[in-house]
């Protein structure tokens, strides 16, 4: 590439570094509250992640004289399910199948939606249409009804439950990232790319791809919380997380027989669920706020 | 309008053709044999066979598409192997339920939700604002099932007020008091996560009209605050209420499943559980087409409210 080229990239270049040290230094310092979020998140992903190693009873022991004992009971910190099972050690697992899903899923949706909302909307013609037309007939049906016909199809298991909730997720980014790509795709800087014989990859991947981080970075942080909460929905409904394993969603479902007796097992992974999605959504809020500042305004 | 709403009835086609071909896809999307997934292991070479000719699966995929279709076309749904009776009878008694939950849970967050954000705007940074910020918070973070979970704990299982499950009361009810007691938690549990959406944006769109040219015009008339607010500012900012109002009716219709299957409400959700894990695909495919086809058709009630509420989209 001429030096005339390497000077359009250079301007095309969002400039990312300082920014972000910016929104590091804008979470440390004012946003307490997005703070507290950022730490609750971090003891849960490690104790998700640590899980094997953590000082707990094994989740899927069944104890039934043990049965249903309340918070602070000896030996059970968090009292036991149904079957006697330790709540927190279930938690502690469950947190890694809830947080797993909810990120994979997010994750699945992100990269199918950015690659298709990249596609529609630097390419006119059929490929646009075609794209844009699943889109919409994907977004006329309601989310979470969706999500569930495909599992019907797909058969009940959380693998299916995830690829059901990526399937009616992905519609978001793909309109997102369209939106953006159709307002660069006539910027100088990329007409002065394509004028000095750059090609579409080239294009994509070094003028419009860095503009496109910000935005998916914050749609993706606010989704996570609401893929976590989807695939708690289908494992509540029971077509997620099949028996025994645990997970949040599945842990309120089947506690929710001997809510009278024992509230504490149907409370404790709702609370768990609404804990952690309101820190993502915290944390999403303060991502938005420091990389999008129009749109927090709005 | 006439012309608007030929066009909008237009556009309808092929949105109505796409979703009948995903409905259609989802009976296809198992990796097995259908009929083998729907009738399990244990059936004998002859049911499946029956089965197969029944739904048509030995046939090429376009033609099973198009024979489905016309039958759905003459509001023939198939029958459920479960219930051994027509979908479509099936479908629509329990989406009445449906119906009523979701227009309840609809009516309560939209009057709460821009009463709410109506203040919200008109007092900005007030404890009220702010009250309302965080249970916009909440609400998005809240899982359905569990508030309502709690909701029933408190006030049915605890204090007794209201029925805990169910549409009507097993014996000596049937009343429409009856059925008012069984709809006020799970329309609650439906309306709560809407409300807080419906009072941010409110806010957010009042704020904007009430910042507008006109309105300090009005104001320096000595128009009263009451009228500055009602006539010049939700009368204007209707436009964006109705937009999210329709985008929450979907997500009630979607949403509903979950509430209806805490509190056995006997609605179309319920329903299309039960047929999921009891393999009953007919059942499901009749049930998902009934409601994809409301929400396609709320939109399309939007769109035209739109345009009656804002002339200028009629002419664009």
């Amino acid at each position: 590439m001429s030096d005339a080229g390497a000077a359009a990239v250079t301007l095309a270049r969002p400039t990312e570094a300082p920014r972000r040290r910016s929104a590091l230094g804008r979470l440390a310092g004012g946003n307490w509250l997005a703070v507290a979020a950022a730490l609750a998140l971090l003891i849960a992903v490690l104790a998700a992640v640590l899980a094997p190693w953590l000082p707990l009873a094994d989740p899927d022991a069944v104890d039934t004289p043990h049965r249903l004992r309340p918070p602070l009971s000896p030996g059970h910190a968090l009292g036991t399910d149904e079957f006697g099972r330790d709540l927190l050690a279930r938690l502690v697992w469950g947190a890694r199948v809830s947080l797993a899903a909810g990120v994979a899923s997010a994750a699945a949706a992100m990269l199918i939606g950015v690659t298709l909302g990249i596609l529609g909307g630097f390419y006119t013609g059929w490929i646009e249409t075609l794209i844009m037309r699943l889109t919409d007939i994907l977004m006329a049906f309601p989310y979470v009804l969706l999500a569930i016909a495909i599992v019907a199809g797909l058969g009940p298991g959380l693998r299916n439950a995830m690829v059901a909730i990526a399937i009616v997720g992905f519609p978001l980014y793909t309109r997102l990232v369209r939106g953006v790509v159709l307002s660069l795709r006539e910027r100088e800087f990329v007409e002065a790319a394509r004028a000095l014989g750059a090609s579409d990859a080239v294009i994509l991947g070094r003028h419009v791809l860095p503009h496109l981080l910000s935005p998916v970075i914050v749609a993706f942080s606010l989704d996570v919380g609401a893929k976590i909460l989807a695939t708690a929905g289908l494992s509540f409904l029971g077509l997620g997380t099949q028996p025994p394993t645990a997970d949040w969603g599945s842990m309120l479902a089947t506690g929710r027989q001997f809510v009278i007796l024992s509230p504490h097992v149907v409370l404790l992974p709702g609370l768990a669920i609404f804990v952690i999605v309101l820190a993502l959504n915290l944390v999403g809020d303060a991502l938005r706020d420091v990389l999008d500042p129009r749109a927090a305004q709005r | 309008m006439r012309r608007y709403l030929a066009r909008r009835l237009l556009l309808l086609v092929p949105v109505l053709a796409g979703v009948s071909v995903i409905i259609f896809m989802v009976l296809h999307l198992s990796p097995g044999d259908p009929a083998e997934i729907m009738l399990g292991s244990q059936a004998t070479k002859e049911d499946l066979a029956r089965l197969r000719t029944d739904l048509g699966l030995n046939e090429p995929l376009h033609v099973q598409y198009l024979k489905w279709i016309g039958h759905v076309v003459h509001g023939d749904l198939g029958r459920s192997l479960w219930m051994k009776r027509p979908v479509l009878g099936e479908v629509l008694t329990r989406f009445r339920a449906t119906l009523l939950l979701t227009a309840t849970a609809l009516l309560l967050s939209t009057i709460i939700g821009v009463a709410l954000g109506v203040a919200a705007a008109t007092r900005p940074n007030s404890m009220l604002d702010r009250l309302s910020a965080v249970a916009s918070l909440f609400g998005a973070s809240m899982p359905s099932f569990w508030l309502g979970i709690v909701l029933m704990v408190v006030f049915a299982l605890q204090l007794g007020w209201l029925p805990a499950s169910g549409m009507y009361a097993p014996h000596g009810g049937g009343d429409l008091r009856d059925l008012l007691s069984h709809l006020v938690l799970p329309a609650v549990t439906l309306a709560a996560a809407s409300v807080t959406i419906v009072a941010r944006l409110t806010r957010s769109a009042m704020l904007e009209t009430l910042g507008q040219d006109y309105v300090r015009t009005a104001r320096a008339k000595g128009v009263s605050n009451r009228a500055v607010v009602l006539r010049h500012g939700l009368s204007n900012a209707l436009v964006p209420i109705v937009t999210v109002v329709g985008v929450q009716a979907g997500y009630l219709l979607g949403g509903a499943v979950l509430t209806e299957t805490v509190f056995a409400w006997p609605g179309v959700g319920t329903l299309m559980v039960q047929g999921i894990l009891a393999r009953d695909f007919p059942l499901v495919q009749g049930c998902v087409l009934i409601v994809a086809l409301s929400f396609v058709l709320v939109n399309l009630a939007v769109d035209l409210l739109y345009a009656w509420l804002d002339p200028r989209i009629r002419y664009e």
